[in-house]
């Protein structure tokens, strides 16, 4: 307050003050633009659209709620949802808990080639999800399948991976293997960035490796652990590339409302029902930043009390 | 791989805090890291080992080893040739939509991130908030309405489609504006003002050369998120000649399927080369890069 009126006093000084604000809108500008012509744009028309409703009789009528009403009493989206929420409770902490013991391992100084480990299990990152879940549907498949030959050359019969009892941990697997390296950068970077001094003080108190891990460690991790999450929880609720994929080596277990992404799009390209299309994602989209922000809220009111 | 050997040393000597404390390997840890590094390159082996494969040995011969003579040439040929060469039609599309979209959202996420850290500017805040609420919005939610804007613009089945979503990069931006906090000091600046330099010169000559490590971090993240986007150009693009490799390689995928047994057999050997070619740019530029975007993500992920 007290620096806004010295410079209001000294005209000298509002020029450049001025010239300062131009340049920062200008430079801002021209992300702004882009940011909304792909997601304010598209995400208020999504909006818009899912209050109408396409009947046979008089067109493209205003609906209200109704098609929020409708998707919420629809089993198939339901069906969908839980099937991604179960997915999200299981795949991504085994996800993370092998991210955080890999990156721990890099960095205890006590492994032999960590480069070498960090760069590769990194590597499938880079693999696009199109590829890797054509690779390990072809592995899990029974005509040039690895899983089917390794039973043939042990004589044993393995179980079918493609089959509905399997798919989903199947799909999993997929998406752990393009992750979990991701994820272990993520960490590594934040365990990189402790001060040194944090150690040498442990070791003057006579920590270990596990004691140094447990309370020096694994707190400078949280929030690099809360991003990897919520990345993670958004990413699960999107799932569509990879049962997308894989629903071609197996049509009969994978629907076409799969997951709630696959629904959503199959709703509007094979339904032609654009607007309850468009309903359905703008709900997934919203149980996704509840449940982000819900995870956010909660590890924020944990840390509080400790 | 020289990447790999020029990193080491780097390495060592940053990790030489940890080496001080003398403590000796492991065996038991490197072992149990042995088995997350065969789980990590095991499906690439495969990869690798089935596209260099005859059409009839991929059916006959075990999964994880060489087929009886070596194929990968001649699977190359085919897949370059196959239907015209459509397969580097798809390439080349695919290099179009990253280069230009993920070097424009970069640019774009530099520059917006510099101003956010560094101009005070009313409604800055604001701002940034919107970006981290558009973080997390879920591509799906956008991508059916994007569809359908795009169709009255007249863009739907155009390069264009593709490439005005794949210059967003709202992490890119969160990314740039913490990385530039630290990265430009404000004396810097201050003095540069003071020598009478314009802003846009300030930006050009100074600050771009001290973010350059974070740039080329939100490059590489967003050529990746480019390089392997499936679900939007799906969507956006009827006309296979604006196929991307991904969309191209899973329409062969279907046509495998769909297909009699004996026309399939021919495509699977297409799908492995094509999916192997696909896959080698990507890893060579984060081999190449590593350096760049080690460091330039470390700043991101610890400071919120």
């Amino acid at each position: 307050m007290t620096a806004q009126a010295a410079e209001a006093g000294r005209p000298g000084l509002a020029r450049p003050l001025l010239r300062l604000r131009v340049a920062g809108y200008a430079f801002f500008l021209p992300f702004f633009v882009v940011f909304l012509v792909t997601v304010v744009a598209p995400l208020a028309y999504a909006l818009y659209l899912s209050l109408f409703q396409d009947r046979l009789i008089g067109g493209t009528v205003f609906a209200g709620l109704a098609n929020y009403t409708r998707a919420l009493g629809d089993a198939l989206f339901g069906a969908g949802l839980l099937r991604v929420a179960l997915f999200l409770v299981v795949q991504v902490p085994i996800m993370l808990l092998l991210a955080l013991g890999c990156a721990l391992a890099i960095d205890s100084g006590r492994l032999r080639w960590p480069s070498l480990f960090r760069i590769t299990i990194f590597m499938p990152y880079a693999v696009p999800a199109v590829v890797a879940a054509l690779m390990w549907g072809y592995m899990y498949g029974d005509q040039f399948g690895l899983v089917g030959q390794i039973g043939h050359a042990l004589d044993v019969t393995l179980p079918d991976l493609l089959s509905r009892s399997w798919m989903l941990t199947s799909i999993g697997n997929m998406v752990t293997w393009e992750y979990v390296g991701y994820n272990m950068i993520i960490l590594y970077a934040a365990l990189r960035a402790i001060p040194e001094e944090l150690y040498e003080a442990a070791e003057i108190d006579g920590a270990g490796a596990i004691r140094t891990a447990w309370s020096i460690k694994l707190p400078a991790l949280r929030p690099a652990l809360l991003v990897a999450t919520i990345f993670s929880i958004i990413g699960s609720f999107q799932l569509f590339n990879e049962p997308n994929i894989v629903q071609k080596l197996a049509p009969a277990v994978i629907s076409t409302s799969y997951t709630p992404n696959m629904y959503a799009y199959n709703l509007a390209f094979n339904g032609q029902q654009i607007n309850y299309s468009a309903a359905v994602a703008v709900l997934l989209g919203l149980v996704t930043v509840v449940v982000a922000y819900a995870v956010q809220l909660i590890t924020a009111r944990r840390e509080k009390t400790l | 791989m020289t990447a790999v050997a020029e990193a080491g040393p780097a390495v060592a000597a940053r990790h030489s805090p940890a080496a001080r404390r003398r403590r000796g390997k492991s065996p038991t840890l490197t072992v149990i890291m042995l088995v997350m590094f065969v789980y990590a390159v095991l499906p690439l082996f495969w990869l690798l080992a089935n596209a260099s494969k005859s059409g009839a040995d991929l059916f006959s011969t075990f999964g994880l080893w060489f087929g009886g003579d070596f194929h990968l040439f001649a699977n190359i040929g085919d897949t370059l040739s196959y239907q015209n060469g459509i397969f580097l039609r798809w390439f080349g599309n695919t290099v179009l939509y990253s280069v230009v979209g993920a070097g424009g959202a970069a640019l774009l996420a530099t520059i917006g991130g510099y101003a956010l850290a560094k101009y005070d500017f009313p409604g800055r805040k604001l701002l940034f908030a919107m970006v981290l609420g558009g973080i997390s919005i879920p591509g799906t939610a956008l991508a059916v309405p994007t569809y359908l804007l795009f169709s009255r613009v007249g863009i739907v089945d155009t390069p264009w489609a593709v490439l005005i979503p794949a210059l967003c990069s709202p992490f890119g931006l969160y990314l740039m504006r913490v990385y530039a906090a630290d990265a430009v000091p404000d004396s810097i600046l201050e003095s540069a003002r003071i020598d009478g330099a314009g802003e846009l010169r300030i930006f050009r000559t100074i600050a771009l050369r001290l973010l350059a490590p974070g740039f080329v971090t939100v490059l590489l993240f967003s050529l990746v998120a480019t390089w392997n986007n499936y679900f939007l150009p799906l969507i956006v693009l009827n006309t296979p000649d604006w196929f991307p490799l991904t969309v191209g390689l899973n329409q062969w995928n279907a046509q495998a399927n769909s297909g009699t047994s004996g026309a399939g057999d021919a495509t699977y050997q297409l799908i492995l080369t094509g999916s192997l070619l696909s896959i080698v740019p990507l890893i060579v530029a984060f081999l190449v890069l590593q350096r760049f975007w080690q460091s330039g993500l470390a700043t991101g992920s610890v400071k919120q």
